[in-house]
């Protein structure tokens, strides 16, 4: 019986995280047009683009091998699965031990190789250029994300998501140098990573200062479709994971009865609520960075994070 | 085990002679290579067995040194390199059966390849320091043989060269490092070396020459300049062999000295390899990011995954000298798993570069291109060992990164303060390496195997031989499967880290579904197999839905590339354009990058030329100083050799009178 109702949450886990994503995107555009004075697109846009595309069929370049059609199920499915495996509205999820947080981090990097090879595989120059500097940034973004990995797991004892969330939301917890530094870090790198305003500009299709969308350009049809969904599963996954690490608060215990799961769920969209506004509000208020400016902020969130871990390394109270 | 162990590399060298008797026949390939396939397999087996019965065998034969004789003993160690020697020795001995064919001179190669596996096992079995010295030398010269095999290139003897210098060097430093090392009255056999305890200044002084004469086989940066050059310029599947298993017999060397011969070790000594490694690692990849020579770039890899070993290594020195058995044991599983894996995917890598050098005659990444379309097995199993050494989940470079990643993690409780400043920092450059070896590997199969055929020579490549590709899937196959059932190779190396540090890790394939738990699941732990199922699982369910509710229609059209799309394939990003972004990060403090573009005036009618300059900065510090220092004293004492024969007696007398004299004064 434990098994079953397990296995649900999983299961329901999986539905919610997929069905919200869009939803988080199409919010975040709105309020990003509100504070413009635009009225925006409707919120459930993306949901519409994402069925439309689906139901178009796929032009594929003449030059494209198996791996560029293969590439965007790989991508969707890997993203996906880390979306999956967050504690989101109920801790102990069932196959949450199966990986850690660094396994997660590096399931997104494969997520991310195949990308930028889909990006080469065509054999044109945007391609190009979009997914070198794509590796470029991931280059600093992964081994700062590893850092504050470091830094959390330092604090809480564990690698383990459901285990840190327990261990944030625990008395011992405090006010800390460290998790203030990690928590500066993460926000830098998921802007980075997922492409945002001051790194990359989702809206942008103006060629030479993509990355992502150079990346994806000969994308069509329900390749694109996919695509454009794991970006969008991507940054609820950042949103996730900040919401789960520094705000703890809500989340239903393994046991927990239906109403705290009714509790943990509300506050799971509040969660992604607040973070999609303070997104929009950051992105609407400052401006792109040129591309070789980058490797600055990054190089600064990699050196927070290796701070941060470094007073752990000194004191187990900082 | 140790006497059938013997046979087998006797067999091996037998094998050597009958080459060069065979050289002419056509048959000479598959009868050299299939034997040689057939005893590595035998060799690996014994291997297997002796890892497995926990026994430790030894056996002394009456060579060498009349007072000592030759000794050798297989434990839990040796059984493991042994393995991991013969795995690498029988797959490219499969790849050899196809690959060989091609080749030119193959009585240059065909002699020394089953020679050099010999040695190779020799090392890994010795166990006293003159015959490890004497089969480490051999090991290195019949290598040596295999780099020059193709001397018409030019820079294939300046490679055999410098590896000769190199060798030569390290070669001397593990002789300095073994006669401190020697035991009672002179003995050295390991055993009595293992008895005896050095003092620390002495144990200190062999740690560094340890450092310096295995870490130059292994190619620690800075002693690691002629492993790029002399590693890519043997045949494919000895450069598989060189790159994948010879260094790892390095790092036997150097594993067998610290862990066993040395004693206790002191903290310090962690730092020291822990540095070493974590600069080793940086360095390796971003040399790697700068090639444009696939087997170079391969070679440089090599490089880097030696930094992630030595790192392991260092980490477990920490643990083990601060008395931490349970870290010590997670370090050093990290390091020896490492160890294995990189044997696997770097022979599978250079195996696909040794297949498209055979099909398009290139190495050249910038004349490639298209391959996945020409060669689609070949691009698969190396796009495998792509994702493989890019440390991406679910394959094995991942799960020894990850062990690693967890060992560091349990370092805080050292209680040494240059460690805990130290540590962070080598974290952050293993990271660092593994995301720039991503990168990296982006780059090289990216550039070579997708977009459009930059060369003819590519557009007309052909997917390569049978054998070559069965042993390139086999080593694929086994890279899925180390990386989604990695407890079956971690309870593996119970033995070995129970012989060196006092412990091993938990006990794993008994674990719920097959998880990897390190050291608690409320600690850390990480399933390959299950990650990899819900991939495929949900990869293929959203196939499968869309496929079946939205639609399935596929048309083939011209590339849109914003409108612009131009027909010809040199518009394309080549490797060194792909590599400039992170050549602007990286190289302009690392290699003094830069880029200088010439623009002609207006009207004329030159093109206009874009160079970058990239310096190796260790190369032009350290080696060609040495080198410029060598060949001026050259230059001086070139005057001796032209003299009349009155002066050559008279310094020979003088010689005498100064020998005597010192003979005479000295205490």
């Amino acid at each position: 019986m434990a098994v079953i109702r397990d296995i649900a949450f999983q299961g329901a886990q999986m539905l919610l995280v997929l069905l919200l994503s869009p939803l988080l995107t199409g919010f975040v555009r709105k309020v990003k047009a509100r504070l413009l004075s635009r009225r925006g697109p409707p919120v459930l846009q993306p949901y519409r683009d994402l069925i439309r595309l689906m139901r178009k069929e796929v032009v594929l370049a003449e030059s494209a091998s198996w791996l560029f059609r293969v590439v965007p199920y790989i991508v969707f499915a890997g993203t996906w699965v880390a979306a999956s495996l967050v504690p989101t509205f109920r801790s102990g999820l069932l196959f949450s031990w199966s990986a850690d947080l660094i396994a997660l981090i590096a399931l997104l990097g494969s997520a991310r190789f195949f990308l930028a090879l889909a990006g080469l595989d065509v054999g044109t120059s945007f391609g190009g250029i979009g997914s070198s500097r794509e590796v470029m940034i991931a280059s600093l973004a992964e081994p700062a994300m590893l850092m504050i990995v470091f830094t959390l797991a330092l604090v809480a004892g564990s690698t383990q998501l459901s285990a840190m969330a327990a261990y944030m939301m625990s008395d011992e917890v405090g006010l800390r140098v460290s998790l203030g530094l990690a928590l500066l870090a993460l926000i830098m790198v998921a802007l980075a990573e997922n492409g945002r305003i001051p790194i990359d500009n989702p809206a942008t299709h103006l060629e030479l200062t993509m990355v992502h969308e150079a990346m994806v350009l000969e994308y069509s049809g329900r390749h694109l479709a996919l695509i454009d969904l794991s970006s969008q599963l991507k940054l609820l996954f950042y949103i996730s994971v900040i919401g789960c690490l520094f705000a703890p608060w809500g989340i239903a215990p393994p046991n927990g009865s239906a109403a705290e799961i009714a509790i943990g769920v509300a506050s799971y969209v509040a969660k992604l609520a607040v973070g999609g506004v303070l997104l929009a509000v950051f992105e609407t208020s400052i401006a792109k960075m040129r591309v070789f400016r980058v490797p600055a902020f990054l190089g600064a969130a990699l050196m927070l994070g290796l701070l941060g871990t470094l007073l752990l390394f000194v004191s187990r109270s900082l | 085990m140790v006497v059938y162990a013997l046979y087998g590399v006797g067999a091996l060298l037998a094998l050597a002679p009958i080459a060069v008797v065979l050289t002419t026949s056509p048959r000479a390939i598959n009868v050299i290579y299939g034997t040689s396939l057939v005893v590595t397999l035998v060799l690996g087996v014994i291997g297997f067995k002796s890892l497995f019965e926990l026994s430790t065998s030894t056996a002394t034969l009456p060579l060498g040194l009349p007072w000592l004789g030759a000794h050798f003993r297989m434990d839990a160690l040796a059984s493991f390199f042994v393995i991991v020697v013969n795995l690498g020795g029988a797959a490219a001995s499969l790849f050899a059966l196809g690959y060989g064919q091609h080749e030119r001179a193959p009585e240059r190669v065909l002699p020394f390849y089953p020679a050099y596996l010999a040695g190779m096992n020799l090392v890994v079995l010795s166990d006293d320091a003159f015959s490890f010295l004497v089969s480490w030398e051999f090991m290195s010269l019949s290598s040596w043989a295999l780099v020059v095999a193709h001397h018409w290139e030019h820079e294939n003897l300046r490679a055999g060269y410098v590896y000769l210098l190199m060798a030569s060097f390290g070669t001397l430093a593990l002789l300095l490092g073994f006669g401190l090392l020697a035991g009672a009255n002179g003995n050295y056999a390991f055993d009595a070396i293992r008895a005896s305890h050095p003092s620390d200044a002495m144990a200190a002084l062999v740690l560094i020459l340890a450092l310096i004469g295995a870490g130059s086989k292994a190619g620690v940066v800075p002693l690691h300049a002629w492993l790029p050059l002399a590693h890519p310029a043997a045949p494919s599947h000895v450069s598989a062999l060189m790159s994948g298993v010879m260094t790892k017999v390095a790092v036997y060397g150097f594993v067998r000295i610290t862990f066993d011969l040395l004693g206790a070790p002191e903290w310090w000594w962690s730092m020291l390899v822990l540095a070493v490694g974590g600069i080793t690692a940086v360095m390796g990849v971003l040399y790697a990011l700068m090639q444009h020579d696939l087997k170079r770039l391969l070679a440089y890899h090599t490089v880097e995954n030696i930094g992630i070993i030595y790192i392991g290594l260092g980490l477990a020195l920490a643990f083990k000298a601060h008395g931490m058995a349970v870290a010590a044991a997670l370090a050093l599983t990290a390091g020896l798993l490492h160890v294995f894996n990189h044997s696997v995917f770097k022979s599978l890598l250079f195996f696909g570069a040794g297949a498209v050098l055979n099909s398009t005659g290139e190495r050249n990444m910038e004349h490639l291109g298209g391959l996945i379309h020409r060669m689609p097995q070949t691009a698969f199993v190396f796009l495998v060992g792509c994702v493989a050494i890019s440390a991406l989940p679910p394959l094995n470079g991942f799960v020894s990164e990850w062990l690693t990643f967890q060992a560091i993690l349990l370092s805080p409780q050292l209680p040494s303060w240059g460690l805990k400043f130290l540590v962070p920092a080598v974290g952050a450059l293993l990271a660092l390496s593994a995301a720039l070896a991503a990168a990296c590997f982006v780059k090289a199969f990216g550039v070579s195997f997708l977009g459009r055929p930059r060369t003819p020579a590519a557009a007309d490549a052909r997917e390569t031989d049978s054998n070559s590709l069965a042993a390139m899937i086999c080593l694929a196959a086994l890279c899925l499967v180390a990386g989604v059932l990695p407890g079956i190779f971690i309870d593996a190396l119970a033995p070995v880290t129970n012989a060196l540090v006092g412990m091993s890790m938990p006990h794993q394939t008994g674990l719920e579904w097959l998880t990897l738990v390190p050291i608690a699941e409320s600690r850390s732990s990480y399933n390959g197999l299950l990650v990899f199922i819900f991939v495929t699982v949900s990869g293929s369910i959203a196939a499968f839905a869309i496929h079946r509710l939205a639609s399935d229609k596929l048309r083939r059209g011209p590339a849109w590339d914003c409108g612009y799309p131009d027909p010809s394939p040199v518009t394309q990003y080549t490797a060194s354009s792909f590599a400039q972004p992170i050549r602007r990060v990286y190289g302009t403090a690392v290699f003094r990058a830069c880029e200088i573009g010439e623009m002609p005036a207006p009207g004329a009618t030159v093109p206009a030329r874009l160079t970058v300059e990239l310096h190796d900065l260790i190369w032009d510090y350290v080696y060609a100083p040495i080198a410029a220092f060598v060949a001026a004293v050259a230059d001086r004492l070139n005057v001796l050799q032209f003299l009349t024969i009155r002066r050559y007696l008279t310094l020979v007398f003088a010689a005498l009178v100064l020998l005597l004299l010192v003979l005479a004064i000295w205490p």
